[in-house]
């Protein structure tokens, strides 16, 4: 026997995921209001097609993200950002 | 207990800088003949637009932060609507954290421009 029994090989090498935990930007810089004005800060919460990202990428908790909602609703009423678009950033 | 709100408008870009001033001119009065207080006012100047409005790419914006009673905002609005050099208007009641926000921001600004000085 060529094979030594203890080498396993595989297919494609196993990743090993290191998961980095989420954590609500919010809660952690102490940030209580969400500034509709602040089109850059926004975009953080956005994908290239200007549309809101879920909570579940984001991390963001519930009571920021309906704040996060209503922010760029309201920005997106004064042109601040676009409702639709192909390319954002 | 009076509310205090921010209200942000865009003007069209085909005013002058004078006419820009009378529009503004022409708010504050609305405000302060209903019993509003001024308390913080910036012009953004002319920005370009997100997306057309009546087929205008840039507009003039202007914010006004007020203290005031709640009929206000309703005459104030329809002085908007009224207004055609108005493209676009948002009142937004401010709470205790986005006033204690603006303040802020005020105040480091106020600390900028020493700096500079």
């Amino acid at each position: 026997m060529a094979m030594n029994e203890s080498e396993i090989r595989y297919l494609t090498p196993p990743t090993v995921e290191v998961k980095k935990k989420k954590y609500c930007r919010f809660k952690k810089n102490r940030i209580r209001y969400v500034d509709y004005k602040d089109p850059e800060f926004l975009k953080k919460f956005l994908n290239e097609q200007g549309k809101i990202l879920p909570r579940r990428l984001t991390g963001t908790s519930l009571k920021y993200q309906r704040k996060v909602s209503q922010a760029v609703k309201r920005a997106r009423h004064l042109a601040l950002l676009p409702y639709v678009v192909d390319l954002l950033k | 207990m009076l509310n205090q709100y921010e209200t942000v408008f865009i003007a069209t870009p085909v005013l002058s800088e004078i006419q820009m001033k009378e529009a503004v001119q022409k708010f504050k009065k609305v405000i302060s003949e209903n019993e509003g207080m001024i308390v913080h006012e910036e012009n953004w100047g002319l920005k370009k637009l997100a997306y057309p409005i009546q087929k205008k790419s840039t507009g003039f914006y202007y914010l006004i932060e007020f203290r005031g009673p709640g009929e206000l905002i309703e005459k104030l609005e329809v002085q908007y609507r009224r207004d055609e050099r108005i493209l676009r208007f948002l009142t937004f009641r401010m709470d205790k954290f986005s006033v204690e926000y603006a303040e802020k921001k005020r105040r480091l600004r106020e600390t900028e421009k020493k700096k500079e000085e």
